[in-house]
Order: C-alpha cells, then structure tokens, then sequence
C-alpha cells in the first residue's frame, strides 16, 4: 500500500490471535490500514469482523487471552510491542477512543468531572484543581447544558446521549491526532445518533483530528466518512473513498451489505379484510418503586389511551424510541400483561378474559422477539423448543407426528430439520430468530406481534429474516404487528405506521404518507435521523 | 439523616421478631433452668419458680420481660445467681469487643490485599497459595487452629501466653485473634479476589487503560473501589459475629468474654442469659447493617439516599 | 460489543450436537483440581463406609490393655511384649523357656524341665491374655521337651487408640459415616425448602415476595448457632434431628439464591414466549425455571455441604453433636484437641480426613461454578 506523506497511523500486517479452551482463533489475519491526518477513516464490518480487535490490539486494550503481532506505526513510532509506559504516553494523549456503551464505559463510582480530568493530570501534570476550568470548556464544546452543574453529577445521572457527550469531552481533553469511534452511536435512539454524529463532525472541523469510525452501520458511513475499509472475518476485503465504495463496489461482499438495506414495500390490505385484533384506548401504568412497609408507590403511564386497529393480511409498524411504550403496547394487545381499554379478537371481546381464558386464544396470536439468545430456552433442545405450542394446545398428537410437524416448521423457515436435536447456543442469531419464527409459525396463528425481531442481527441476516417473515406473510394470510425503533426496516415491512413517543400516538397513516409527508415535527426528526438526510 | 432514621424505625419491628421469636422457642424447651439430675424438693422448687415469676402464665412473663427489657433490665441469671443479665454481658462484652475489633482488623486488611494480590497475578504460583491458605483458612475448624497454634507458639517455642486475657496486652491477644480471624480472613480474600477479577473486566477499566493512565491508579481509584463493594456488604454479618464474641476461642483461651455465655445459658436453660445474648447479638446485626448501607452509599453514588 | 472479553466465535455448529449440560461436563472433566477433588471425595466416601468391613474391631469395642496407643503399623502387643508375656508363663508353669517364635497369629515354643512335662501345663499359656488354643505338637526325651503350638490375640491399631481404648481407625471411619450423611442430608433439606421457598417467593411475587423475604431478613438476624442449640437443646441429640436441625436453619442462603435466579429468569425473554404460547405457570415452572436454576443451585451445594460439616463439628465441640459410643469426625476433633499434647494422633488423623473432605469439595464446588457458569455463553 502506497504510505502518503500525510499517513499518522500506518497499519502493516496486523494479526490479532485469541488463545481459547478450543483452540487459537485468528480475530485479525495480517491487514494492512492508513489513517491519514484529519481524514474520516470508517472500518465497516459485521460481527466478528475483527474490526473492533484491530483497534483494541494497536491500543494494547485486548483481553488477556489475546495477542497482536504486525506493525502500528503512529508517526513513524511502532506502537506494537511497546510496554505499557511507553504506550501510555501516546494512548489518551495523542490517540483516544470512544465505545460504544456509554453506560458502562465510564466510572460508575466518579463524577464526570473528575473522569475528563484524569487524563488531562496525568498526561499535562497539574493538579484537578487547575484542570477544572478546562473540564467546564469541554463539556461545554461537547454540548452539555449547565455545565457548572453537570461536571459533579455521576454517570448514572445522565441519559445515554450526554453520557457518549462526556466521553466526547473526555478524548478531545488533550487535543488527539487521531479519535477511534468504536460503534459510537450503536447503543442510543436514532435522533440522539444524529446529533453526536454531528457533534463530532463539528470538533473534526475545528480541531483537524483524523477520526476512525468503527461501525457495522453502512447508513452512518457514506454521509460521515471520507474513505471506507470493508472487513470480513479477520481480513480487510475491500478499501477506497466512501464514494467509490458506495457507488462501485468491487467485492461481493461489500455488494451484499449494500444490497442489504431493507428494500421493498408492502402494499395495504383491502378495505373490506376483516379485522383481527383491535385495542381501543389501551393504557397501560406501572408501578414504580414502594415496598411493604414504605408505601408512596408511584404509577407510571406506559401507554396512554392508545388505539390499534389490524385488519388481516395488514403489518402495522410502531416506531419510538426507546421508552416510547411500543413494546408494552404490544404485550397489552395480546393480553400478556394487564392492561386498560377495550380489546377485540375477531369478533369476540377479550377486554375481561383472564390468563386461562386466553390460553386457548394463544395459539392464534403469537410473539418473536427480540433478542434470539434470550428468548430460546438454553436447556431445550431446538425441537422441544419449536413443539412447546403444539405441547400446549394439541397435547394429544402423537411423538411423531409432532415430530413431523417441527420438521415442516424449521423447513419452513429454512432451518436444517436435523436441527431438531441441537441446542440453541450451537446456532447463529439469525438462525435462532429462525429457531424463534418457527416456534410461532408451527401453531398456523392469525397475527404475530414481532418485537425488534431484526434488531439484534447483521444487516446481512436481518434481509434475510425480512424475506423470511414477508413469505410466511404471503403464505399464511397472516397479520404482523412489528415493533421496531429502525425506520428503514418499517418502511420495507408495514404498509401503516404508527409513531409512538412517551405512551402515546404521535402520529399514525399509512407507510407512503408517513415518510413522504410527516405532519409532525418528531416524526421528520426520525426520518431525518434514520435516513441521514 | 431521614434514611438513617427510617432503617431505624424499620429495624424496631425486626428486633421485636427476633426477641419474640426467641422467648417462646427457648419457652417451649423441654426442662427448665431447675431441672437438675436430682430433682429439687417440691417446695423449694415452688419457692424459686415464684422467685423468677415462672409461675405466672407464659404471655404474662412475656409482657414483663418485654417491659423490661425496654428499660434496660434483661433479669437475672438463672444459673449465676449473683448475677443479673446486663451486669454479665457489661463485664464481658469489652473483652469480646475489644478482641473481635483486632481479629476484625486483621481479617479486613490482611483478607484484602491478598485478594488484592491474588487477583492482579491470576492463575499465578502466588494467586495459587493465597487462594490455598483462604481454602485452609474456611476448612480447617478454629478449634484445630486453636490448640495448634497454643501447642506451636505457647507449649513448644513458649514465645506467647497459652490463654487468659492477662494484663490485657497484646501479648494475650494474639493467639486467640489469628485464632478468631482465620476464617473470616479467608472469606475477605476469597471476595476481594472474586470482585477484583470481575472489576478489572469492566468496560470503564478498558477506558482507563485506553487514556494511558498508569496501571496502578487503574487498579487504585478504578477497579479496587467498585471491588470493595461486596467485600463492604459482608462487613455488617462479619462485625457483628467477631464483636460479640466466640463461643469456640473463649474456651480455647480462657477469655472472660460474652460468647461463653451464649452456649452455656442455652445448655443450662438460663432464659434471661440467652435472651440477653440474643438481643445484643441482633442490635449488633442490625447497627452493623445500618453502618454498611451508609458505608455503601458513601461509596457508591448510584446507591446514595436522599 | 464487549469486545475486549469476548473474542469472536466463528464456525457453523459442530455436526455432534452437545447440550449444556454435556459442554458443562467436558468443562468439568478438564479441570484436573476438581476431578481430583471428586476421586479424593470418592476414596474417602469408600475408607468411610466400605472400610469397617475390612477391619476386625467395632466401634465401640474397648481394648483396656491399649488404652491411648500411639499409631503403629506393627501388630500389638509387639514382639518384646510377647517375650516378657511368655517368659513369665514359663516361670509360673516352672519350665525353661528354650526357643520362642511368632509368626502372624500363632506361636510356637519349645519348652523343657528336668522332669517330664504334664501337657496340661499348656493351661498355664491359655491363662494369659496373649494367647489362646496352646497345643502340644510333639513332645521329645519322654516328654522333657514339649514343643508348643497355639494362638496369639494380636490386633492391629494403625491409627492408634483413643483414650477408652477404642480403635481410631474404626471411630474415624464412622464420623466419616456420619460426618457425611450429615453433610448430605443436612445440605438436602436445607436445599428442599431453600428451593421452595425461594422459587415460590421469586415466581410468585408481589406482596408475598415482600413478607417471605422479610421474613429471611429477620432469620438472619436472629443468631443461627442459637436457633441450632436450642433445637438440639429441644429435640435432643439424635442424630436424625441434628442435621433436619441444621439443615433446618441453612437454608436461608439457598432460599435467596433461588428467589434470585426466579426473578432473572422470569424476566427473561423464553419464560415471555412460553406465557405467550399460553403455557401454565405450573408448566412455566416445571419446563423452564427449576431446568435452567439447577445449575447455581448444585454450586452451592457443594458450598452448603462443608458449612454444615463445620457447623455439626462445632455442635460436637460444643457437646452438642451425636452421642458416644457414635462419633463424627467434629466431635474426634475436638477430643483430640482437648489431648492435643499427650496424644497428638487424636487430633491429627480424623483433621487429615476432615480437611482433605473440605478441600476437595471446595475444589469441586469451584470447577462445577466453572463448569457452568453461564456468562461463557
């Protein structure tokens, strides 16, 4: 790779290995990387790319079964193989990072104050005292409101915006050369995203620092970063300036992640299909707080008096935030947690029935969620898992012929039948959100609530499962309820979106009207944020 | 100070459990205080179950002794006649206290840095033996370590006292502090280890490692203070069982203390004597958890009250 | 990501499906300490029950002439005692003593006088202690020499004995007996009502959580050796009493551990699919709580098991523990401590067992915590 005058980190055969109970896994295979001064590098790739042990292996951050070989020379300085003293004159100095969880990525035990000054007195000297009038610059540049006030609250006391904000000020506190972002904005809400992408385009224009964005987000890279590097399983597949990449593609792979934007739409169903479940005026309130003998509980409205008619044949996409309430709403719908309002199944009245006069009702009206590490029983096997409705609602069939049945469901959703026998920790988590579907799909329901179902997953596999679930829809006349705080996957999947925000409607119509035309200012706010407009 | 006062008020209702639960469970017994080998006369018996209101009905003696132990008065002994409750638990508990106050210095400072150290050298020779000796220290019984430690240091090398509390120098105190530390020592360093190790995976620790800064103000101000908060959590049972004395290490080396009492008055039915244990060992319980959870939110903003 | 911990798994499933319980195992097999742990429990599980098969004595026989022997893996009475014994046969029954030998439980004796000798004489070697059955092999000049055959009583005390004259080896296999069945048994009630009471508190929830775990809240201040003396004190010494006594107050731990993983789990997303698939709480319960606590709830077995062995040593050295002639190996403790200078034996041989006992379920609780702790998912 041709090494121009302005390179500062320049990477040459970097290999990071990790030593495991089951042998050596080569994370990183010997890439080579320039980062240039005051240029946006992105590294893109999915899960187990290697892209984020690249960065951690030049910063000596890797875990302790972990080691890095090759070459890191930041400017001229070879940084592999330096003990860590030497190391740390460079590391927080004039190489700093972010991560993606603010949360935990801080102290939880010290204010923030105290936190963005630690790296100025111990790289500058001085004392915390003189560093203070610096802190209260920076959380100002960085955006914090009052930050008189702000620089002695604790981590917990922020939200997850302000939080990534004071890790913002805590890299730009000595003036880095380079800032790595790994996955900066992967843990917040979509409209948060957008302001510290900005934020931090803003201090690269005013401090000429080079930026390398770690992300597996392609959305965030073609408006943000001047070149890409494209990774995959340990090697870089395909490096260029973001507009090449984007609009000439060599690899097949970086073809595939660009085709993996959630494309298509779904036509409305007809006015005249029948509606299956409507909840009118749902609210929903939690108790918060209050013990036995404490008393003073306070409620909290998770949803207010919220209204959802689904016809069948419809998908139905709410979109919020997090904390909007669209989660709860959709367990109240199907009945799982109590609720107030008017609920309709079909053509009977469900608003009174308890737990046992819905179970026979279950089988019509399913959930996927989220998460497909935590929704699988780790102790079942993939077939006992898939047959648990069948158990329940024809616990007279048959071992075979239930058998049978679990075969057709996991071909169904384009499982190896033969995964029957395995246990879900052996799978992928797409093919687990496969393992999820088919547990839904194997009792024929009429309408599927599916709860972030493409949240957790590649954008790779997340196409694959939108393919999936329209099929099934096509398939089995079935009516989704889909939940989800990503606006590109709603508008391919719903044909009617409703915008949810602090338990209640914002706006709602249908998909087209929405993003063409958003009446509300929240909603433009999503769009714009979601879209990168 | 409001939190302060409502764990007070709540801990009220929690000792008056405790003292009820005990009256009656030691009540209903068989045998009483005056059930010796060779019956008393049937008078004489009358005559000291008058003496001690035993011959009233069980809620009445209920209510009197709750009554009293409100002001202060736990009775009489029943078998040290001279004696009343709080007259025996005044004179032993400051040898207790002060014995238990070593030990728990000891089982603390020493229990934490060898967790400490263990868990900064994982897996090493040195994390190894610490994590051995703590394996000794909760295996091997303190009735075992007592007499060896007597039959090592007082009988054979006779370089410290066998027992008794003496002058009250340190001199005495050691033998039966390692004795009354050993397993509490362990349990520190087994915690501290354990914490240290998960605190030193944490993602803030990567953040100041990722800032250059030095590894032993990472370890220091980082990892240890978010370490030490279970290690502060297993402070409250921990002082409350050292400071009020053990059974086991006061007979081993003859110190005139309040655990004694514990297992005697059971074993001689002495009502009044094991209530008076009770209580104090349940205010112990109680003051030590209060002390904690303030300890805990001093360090711990996220838990602060108020 | 949690990068920094996790390295990335790669690879499809492995053609040989393995559930967790399987992995956890081979986990399990891999550590050399707790497989070691789990032999060296095995042996001494065996030398405690198997072992009062292969020795002659009982537990409760009295050996008046050994009383507080020292161990000693020569046969008593030793070869110098036995002279002195049947020399001074020899002098009672006014014969010379010409050659003596004793070879395992027999002896044989040649003797002589100046007149022949009544064979009856031999009556004088059955009168002593050491020896029995003496017969007259054959006898030489008209009966001047007899040569004698017969029986010597000598008994093995490898451990030595205590000081009633009771056989160590036989007494530690016994609190080995009982040390465990306590340990297990004690550790099986205390895990019968930790894991009900827990797991009803837990799934349950609400306002009965609260009271339930109030009520722990108080146990806990209530002193436990209290509780567990004046149970003892109440109940009596029995040995069936003393660990549903002590199992009685130990399960306070295991309650809340229990209550714990409850409230984890029901929050986790495959408990919500099950009520969504319209499962009963009793199916939710039986399917897929008690299959997935399991796991933390062994490890603390192996935790529970040596508290209660200490605890029930504790009893014993209080008085409190089984009766004599019954022992446990807490309560030999404690007797060798108390003759800890004249007899050190007393002390050392039942806390080798004891201790290795502890170690090595602390080394197999560890590898078992290993084994299958779940953050490895």
């Amino acid at each position: 790779m041709a090494e121009t005058s302005d390179t500062i980190l320049a990477i040459r055969g970097l290999k990071v290995d990790f030593t495991t109970p089951d042998g050596v896994v080569n994370a990183v295979k010997g890439i080579d990387l320039d980062v240039r001064a005051g240029e946006t590098l992105a590294v893109v790739g999915e899960s187990g790319s290697g892209k984020s042990q690249t960065m951690m292996g030049i910063m000596g951050l890797l875990a302790r079964n972990g080691t890095v070989g090759g070459s890191a020379a930041y400017r001229g300085r070879e940084l592999i193989g330096l003990p860590p003293s030497e190391l740390n004159k460079i590391r927080g100095a004039k190489v700093t990072m972010i991560f993606q969880e603010p949360m935990t990525s801080l102290d939880p035990l010290y204010p923030i104050g105290r936190q963005i000054a630690e790296p100025i007195v111990h790289h500058r000297g001085g004392s915390y005292r003189d560093a203070r009038k610096r802190v209260l610059d920076l959380l100002e540049l960085v955006g914090i409101p009052e930050p008189e006030r702000r620089i002695d609250s604790y981590p917990h006391e922020l939200s997850g915006g302000q939080r990534q904000r004071v890790m913002i000020a805590m890299a730009l506190a000595n003036e880095p050369d380079i800032l790595i972002a790994d996955e900066p904005t992967t843990a917040l809400d979509v409209t948060i995203q957008a302001q510290i992408l900005s934020l931090l385009r803003m201090l690269q224009q005013r401090f000429g620092m080079a930026i390398v964005l770690i992300t597996h987000d392609l959305g965030i890279v073609r408006h943000f970063a001047d070149r890409v590097a494209v990774m995959r399983r340990g090697e870089v597949v395909e490096q260029g300036s973001t507009a090449a990449i984007f609009e000439r593609p060599s690899s097949d792979y970086t073809k595939m992640l660009l085709a993996a934007e959630p494309r298509g739409h779904k036509a409305p169903p007809l006015d005249s299909a029948p509606i299956v479940l409507e909840g009118r005026d749902v609210s929903v309130d939690y108790q918060i707080g209050g013990g036995l003998f404490s008393g003073g509980h306070r409620m909290f409205r998770a949803v207010d008096r919220v209204t959802v008619r689904l016809r069948e044949g419809q998908t139905i996409g709410i979109v919020g935030e997090s904390g909007s309430g669209k989660s709860t709403l959709g367990r109240a719908l199907l009945r799982l947690i109590p609720g107030a309002g008017y609920y309709r199944f079909g053509s009977t009245d469900i608003s009174g029935f308890d737990r046992a006069r819905m179970r026979p009702l279950r089988r019509e009206m399913q959930l996927v969620f989220q998460d497909p590490y935590g929704s699988l029983s780790p102790r079942q096997t993939v077939g006992e898992i898939v047959t648990e409705g069948l158990f329940v609602h024809e616990p007279s069939l048959s071992k075979a012929e239930r058998d049978r049945r679990a075969v057709a469901a996991l071909t169904e959703v384009g499982l190896d039948p033969e995964a029957r026998n395995r246990y879900p920790h052996e799978f992928s988590g797409g093919q687990r959100q496969r393992i999820a579907i088919a547990r839904a799909m194997i009792l024929k329901p009429h309408l599927v609530i599916l709860d972030e179902p493409t949240s957790a997953l590649d954008r790779s596999v997340q196409g694959q499962v939108i393919e999936l679930l329209r099929r099934l829809q096509d398939s089995h006349r079935l009516s989704y309820i889909f939940i989800s705080h990503d606006l590109s996957v709603v508008k391919a999947m719903s044909d009617y979106v409703v915008v949810m925000k602090d338990g209640r409607i914002v706006e709602e119509g249908e998909t087209a009207a929405i993003f063409e035309s958003p009446r509300e200012a929240y909603t433009t706010s999503l769009i714009n944020a979601a879209f990168n407009v | 100070m409001s939190f302060v006062l409502r764990r007070l008020a709540s801990a009220v209702p929690t000792l008056f459990i405790v003292v009820t639960i005990s009256f009656f469970l030691m009540r209903f017994a068989p045998g009483g205080p005056f059930n010796l080998e060779r019956p008393l006369p049937p008078q004489t018996m009358a005559n000291l179950m008058r003496t001690y209101q035993l011959d009233q009905p069980l809620w009445r003696q209920y209510v009197t002794y709750i009554g009293n132990a409100v002001t202060g008065d736990f009775g009489p002994s029943y078998v040290y006649k001279d004696n009343t409750v709080a007259e025996l638990i005044g004179k032993g508990l400051p040898y207790s206290m002060e014995l238990g106050f070593y030990a728990l210095l000891l089982a603390l400072i020493g229990g934490v840095l060898m967790g400490t150290v263990a868990a900064l050298r994982q897996n090493s020779a040195l994390d190894f033996s610490v994590m051995s000796l703590a394996t000794i220290g909760t295996t091997v019984p303190n009735f075992v370590v007592g007499p060896v430690l007597t039959l090592v240091f007082a009988i054979s090398l006779s370089l410290l006292p066998a027992g008794g509390w003496g002058d009250g120098s340190l001199r005495f105190l050691i033998l039966p502090m390692i004795a009354l530390a050993l397993p509490q020592l362990a349990v520190f360093a087994r915690l501290t280890r354990g914490s240290m190790i998960e605190a030193l995976h944490a993602d803030h620790i990567r953040t100041a490692r990722a800032y250059g800064l030095p590894g032993r103000v990472v370890v220091v101000t980082h990892a240890m203070r978010g370490a030490l908060l279970p290690v502060v959590s297993y402070l409250a049972p921990c002082a409350a069982a050292l400071l009020t004395g053990s059974a086991v290490v006061e007979t081993i080396f003859t110190i005139p203390g309040v655990g004694r009492y514990f297992v005697l008055g059971a074993i001689n039915r002495d009502y009044t004597l094991v209530m008076g244990t009770v209580i104090l060992i349940a205010i112990f319980v109680i003051v030590f958890n209060l002390v904690v959870d303030i300890l805990y939110g001093l360090l711990d903003p996220r838990v602060r009250h108020d | 990501m949690t990068d920094i911990t996790a390295p990335p798994l790669q690879g499809t499933p492995k053609t040989r499906s393995r559930s967790l319980f399987q992995l956890a195992l081979i986990r399990f097999r891999r550590n050399r300490a707790a497989m070691a742990g789990c032999v060296i429990l095995l042996l001494i599980a065996m030398f405690s029950f198997l072992g009062p098969l292969f020795v002659p004595h009982t537990y409760d026989q009295v050996f008046p002439s050994y009383v507080t022997i020292p161990p000693s893996l020569e046969p008593r009475p030793d070869a110098s005692k036995l002279q002195d014994a049947i020399e001074g046969v020899a002098a009672r029954a006014r014969v010379r003593l010409d050659s003596f030998a004793v070879e395992g439980q027999s002896f044989t004796a040649t003797i002589s006088a100046d007149e022949p000798i009544d064979p009856r004489a031999t009556r004088y070697f059955d009168r002593a202690n050491e020896f029995r059955d003496t017969k007259v092999d054959s006898s030489r000049d008209n009966g001047r020499t007899l040569m004698l055959t017969g029986k010597v009583d000598r008994d093995y005390f490898v451990f030595g004995t205590d000081t009633n004259g009771r056989d160590l080896l036989v007494r530690v296999m016994l609190g080995g007996q009982i040390s465990i069945a306590v340990g297990l048994l004690a550790s099986l009630v205390s895990l019968g009502i930790g894991v009900l009471y827990g797991a009803t508190s837990g799934y349950v929830g609400g306002r009965i959580d609260n009271v339930m775990m109030r009520l722990v809240e108080i146990l806990y201040s209530l002193p436990f050796v209290f509780l567990v003396v004046v149970l003892v004190v109440f109940f009596g010494r029995s040995f069936i009493l003393i660990f549903l006594v002590i199992g009685a107050v130990e399960w306070l731990d295991m309650a809340r551990i229990v209550r714990g993983q409850t409230l984890a789990l029901k929050r986790r997303e495959f408990v919500g699919a099950a009520e969504a698939l319209g499962l009963t709480d009793w199916q939710i319960i039986r399917r897929h709580i008690i299959p997935n606590t399991i796991g933390p709830v062994i490890v603390f077995v192996t935790v529970v098991v040596p508290k209660v062995i200490l605890l029930e040593s504790f009893l014993s050295f209080l008085g409190l523990g089984v009766q004599a002639p019954l022992t446990s190996w807490g309560a030999l403790i404690s007797e060798g401590a108390n003759n800890i200078q004249s007899a050190p034996w007393l002390l050392i041989f039942p806390s080798i067992f004891f201790v290795t006992t502890l170690f090595s379920l602390n080394f197999v609780g560890d590898g078992l915590r290993d084994a299958l702790d779940p953050k490895d998912r």
